[in-house]
C-alpha cells in the first residue's frame, strides 16, 4: 500500500525570482507524526500550502511525485482537489488570528465544513462541533458556537481552527504552529486529543513546530529544514541521539539527551541568517555558516544514508 | 454603537441646520422676491402689498427663524406659484423620485456587483482592463448626453421604451439606466477592490482548504466582506442620485420633486426651492444613517463585544 502523503522533489518559486522549496521530499504514514523543524523563513508553510494547492497566487509549483493514498495531486482538477481539501485532507494556518472569516459565527464556519463533505442534518453538524470545540478544551461550547471570531481571543481562535479542521475526520492532518499561542495545560491536551485520534483512526500528521518539546514528545520522524531543502530526516530519536548534518547538530545543540528536552526549548541558534536563494544556486546552501565548510561544498552536494531510514545532504561521510 | 448613533443624529440635524441656512440665503441672493413676484407689469403700490402679503417686509433673521420653526414642526410654507402647501407639493412627487431613484440603484447593483467580482477575479488580465476601462468612460459620460442618446436609440430607433412619462415602469428603464451610469463607476471600482482584498485573505484560504464551492467562496465568504464598504457608497450613491434627478427629470420629462425643483426655481418659487433642497439633505443624512445600520448588520465588528 502506498504512503498516505508522498511528497518528492518539490519545488516551489515565487514569481521565478525567490526559490521557497527547492527538492524538498517527504513521506507520511498512516498514524505517523512526521515533524518539520527549521529557522523561520526555510519553506515550511510554504511546503504545506503546495501539498495542499494552497499558495498565494504567482507562486509556482512542480513536482516528481505529489500524491495522497496514491492518488496523484499535481494533475488533479480543481473541483477533485476541493472535494479532499477539509474531508481527508486538512489543515491548520500558522495564523489563527485572520483565519476565520471575521462575517460569521464559529458554529456557522464550522458546521458549513462538514455540511459540505458529508451527508448530515445542520443539527447533528452542531452536535458535532460542540463536542469538538470541548475536546480541544473550550469551556461553554455552545455559547462559543454563536460567537463571531473578534469576541475570541487568539488561544481560542487557534483552537476553533483545530476543532474544524477535525470536523470531518481527515485522514492527513497538515498543521502549521498548531499550539504556539496555547498554554502549557492546553497545548498537552491537544497533543492528546490528536494522539488519540492517531490511535483510533490512524491519522497521518505533517507537523511544523518550532518547539523541539514537542518534537521530542509526538513525532515518530523528523525532517529537518534548511533554505527549501530537507537537509536531514530520520526518526525522532535516531536524529536526537545520531545527527549528522552540521545544521542539525547546531540545532540541537543545547539538547544533550533526547527525552531530557524541557517544555518550549527553542531551536538552538546559529549565527548567522537563512540566505535567500534564486533559481539556478548550486551547492549547499548552510556553507557560509557551516565550520566544516571547504570548496566542495560549492557543488552538487550527494544525499547520504546514515541508515535504512536516515538521509541527510552533506559532503561529509556517514 | 447607541453612542455611535446619537453621533450621527446630531451630525444630521446640523447638517439640516447649515443646508436650511444655505438654501435661506441663496434664494434670497437671487434678487428682490416681491419684484419677481408681483411680476413684471406690477407697480410699486402692488410690490408693496406682495412684500407685505409674504412676510417679506420683516427682517432677515425673523424671516429665517420663522422658515426654521415652521420646518421643524413640518410646516413648509406654501407654494407663491401652485398655492398650495408646499409638503403637499412635495408628497405628491416625491413617489416618482424615489422610483427612480432605486430604479438607478438596483441597475447600477445588478451591473456593478458582478463587473466587479468578474474583473476582481480575473485581476491584471484583459477583462480586467477592459471593465476598469468601461468605468472610466461611464464616469466621463454627462448624464443629459446619454439621457438623449438613450432616447433616440432605445425609444425613438429601436421603439423598446418610452421617451418621456411615467404611465408604466417601462418609463423609469431609460432614466434608470442613465442615473445608474452616474453610480456604476465607483461601485464597480469598490467591489474590485474589496473582493482582491478579501480574496488575497488568510479566511479565503481557509474556506478553499475547507473544499467550499467556488460559489461560496466568492458569494458567501469573500462578498459579504467585501460588500461592506460598497454598502455604505451605495447609500451616498442613492443620495446623488436623488439629487441628479433634478437633471433627468427634465430629458424624461417625469414629474418628481427634481422636475417641481426646476420649475420653481425658474418662477422664483422661493419656499418650494428651499423645501426641495431640505427635504433632499435630510434624505440623504438618512440614508448615510441607514448604511451605518446595514454596515453593523454586515460586519458583526461593529456590534461591539
Ligand atoms: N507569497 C509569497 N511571495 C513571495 N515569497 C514568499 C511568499 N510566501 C513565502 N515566501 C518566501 O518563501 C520562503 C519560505 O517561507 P515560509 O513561510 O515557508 O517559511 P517558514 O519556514 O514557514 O517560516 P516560519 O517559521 O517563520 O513560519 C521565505 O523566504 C518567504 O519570504
Ligand atoms: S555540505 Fe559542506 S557546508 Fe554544507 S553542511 Fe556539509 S560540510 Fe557544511
Ligand atoms: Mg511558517
Amino acid at each position: 500500500m502506498s504512503a498516505l502523503l508522498e511528497v518528492d522533489q518539490l519545488e516551489v518559486n515565487f514569481g521565478g525570482r525567490v526559490s521557497a522549496v527547492r527538492g524538498a521530499s517527504v513521506t507520511v504514514e498512516r498514524g505517523e507524526t512526521h515533524c518539520l523543524v527549521g529557522e523561520s523563513g526555510c519553506g515550511k508553510s510554504v511546503t504545506a500550502l503546495a501539498v495542499m494547492n494552497l499558495l498565494a497566487r504567482g507562486a509556482r509549483r512542480s513536482a516528481k511525485r505529489l500524491a495522497f493514498e496514491g492518488q496523484d495531486l499535481t494533475g488533479l482538477s480543481d473541483s477533485g482537489m476541493a472535494h479532499l481539501r477539509g474531508n481527508a485532507m486538512a489543515m491548520i494556518f500558522q495564523e489563527p488570528m485572520t483565519s476565520l472569516n471575521p462575517a460569521y459565527t464559529v458554529g456557522s464556519q464550522m458546521t458549513e465544513v462538514l455540511r459540505r463533505h458529508k451527508k448530515t442534518t445542520q443539527r447533528a453538524a452542531t452536535d458535532r462541533a460542540a463536542d469538538l470545540l470541548a475536546r480541544v478544551g473550550i469551556t461553554a461550547p455552545g455559547l462559543r458556537l454563536g460567537q463571531f471570531p473578534h469576541q475570541l481571543s487568539g488561544g481560542l481562535r487557534q483552537r476553533v481552527m483545530i476543532a474544524m479542521a477535525l470536523m470531518c475526520d481527515p485522514k492527513l492532518l497538515i498543521a502549521d504552529e498548531p499550539t504556539t499561542a496555547l498554554d502549557v495545560t492546553v497545548q498537552a491536551q491537544i497533543l492528546r486529543l490528536l494522539a488519540g485520534l492517531q490511535r483510533d483512526l490512524g491519522l497521518g500528521m505533517l507537523l511544523i513546530t518550532h518547539d523541539l518539546g514537542i518534537v521530542a514528545r509526538v513525532a515518530h520522524r523528523v525532517s529537518v529544514m534548511y533554505a527549501g531543502e530537507v537537509v536531514e530526516s530520520a526518526p525522532t530519536a535516531e536524529l536526537f541521539a545520531n545527527p549528522k548534518h552540521p545544521y542539525t547538530r547546531g540545532l540541537l545543540r543545547c539538547v544533550p539527551v533526547p527525552g531530557k528536552i524541557k517544555r518550549d526549548e527553542p531551536l538552538g541558534s546559529i549565527p548567522g541568517t537563512v540566505p535567500r536563494i534564486g533559481p539556478g544556486f548550486e551547492g549547499c546552501a548552510f556553507r557560509d555558516r557551516c565550520d566544516f565548510a571547504d570548496v566542495t561544498c560549492a557543488h552538487a552536494i550527494p544525499r547520504h544514508a546514515a541508515s535504512v531510514a536516515h538521509d541527510f545532504l552533506c559532503r561529509l561521510p556517514a | 454603537m447607541l453612542q455611535f448613533l446619537v453621533r450621527r443624529l446630531i451630525v444630521a440635524i446640523l447638517v439640516a441646520a447649515t443646508v436650511m441656512t444655505l438654501a435661506f440665503i441663496l434664494t434670497r441672493l437671487s434678487g428682490d422676491l416681491a419684484i419677481s413676484i408681483a411680476g413684471p407689469n406690477a407697480t410699486q403700490a402692488d410690490v408693496e402689498a406682495v412684500r407685505k402679503a409674504y412676510g417679506l417686509d420683516r427682517p432677515l433673521t425673523v424671516q429665517f427663524f420663522d422658515w426654521v420653526g415652521r420646518a421643524a414642526t413640518g410646516d413648509l410654507g406654501e407654494s407663491y406659484f401652485f398655492k398650495t402647501k408646499v409638503s403637499t407639493l412635495i408628497g405628491e412627487r416625491m413617489p416618482i423620485t424615489i422610483t427612480l431613484g432605486l430604479t438607478g440603484l438596483v441597475i447600477a447593483l445588478l451591473v456593478s456587483l458582478p463587473l466587479g467580482i468578474l474583473a476582481a477575479v480575473r485581476e491584471n488580465t484583459a477583462l480586467d482592463r477592459v471593465v476598469q476601462m468601461v468605468a472610466l468612460v461611464g464616469q466621463a459620460m454627462p448624464s443629459f448626453w446619454l439621457g438623449l442618446i438613450l432616447m433616440i436609440t432605445l425609444g425613438l430607433q429601436l421603439g423598446w421604451l418610452p421617451i418621456s412619462g411615467t404611465g408604466s415602469w417601462q418609463h423609469f428603464v431609460m432614466p434608470g439606466i442613465v442615473l445608474a451610469f452616474s453610480a456604476i463607476p465607483a461601485l464597480t471600482r469598490l467591489t474590485r477592490a474589496g473582493m482582491i482584498q478579501a480574496m488575497g485573505s488568510d479566511y479565503i484560504r481557509t474556506a478553499r482548504a475547507k473544499g467550499l464551492s467556488r460559489a461560496s467562496i466568492l458569494l458567501k465568504h469573500a462578498l459579504r466582506n467585501a460588500a461592506i464598504p460598497v454598502v455604505a457608497i451605495a447609500a451616498v450613491q442613492l443620495g446623488f442620485m436623488l439629487g441628479g434627478s433634478i437633471v433627468i427629470e427634465q430629458v424624461f420629462a417625469l414629474h418628481g420633486v427634481g422636475f417641481l425643483a426646476w420649475e420653481s426655481i425658474g418662477k422664483n418659487d422661493f419656499p418650494v426651492v428651499q423645501s426641495v433642497v431640505l427635504v433632499l439633505a435630510v434624505i440623504y443624512v438618512a440614508l448615510t444613517m441607514l448604511a451605518d445600520l446595514m454596515n453593523a448588520v454586515l460586519d458583526p465588528r461593529l456590534r461591539g463585544p
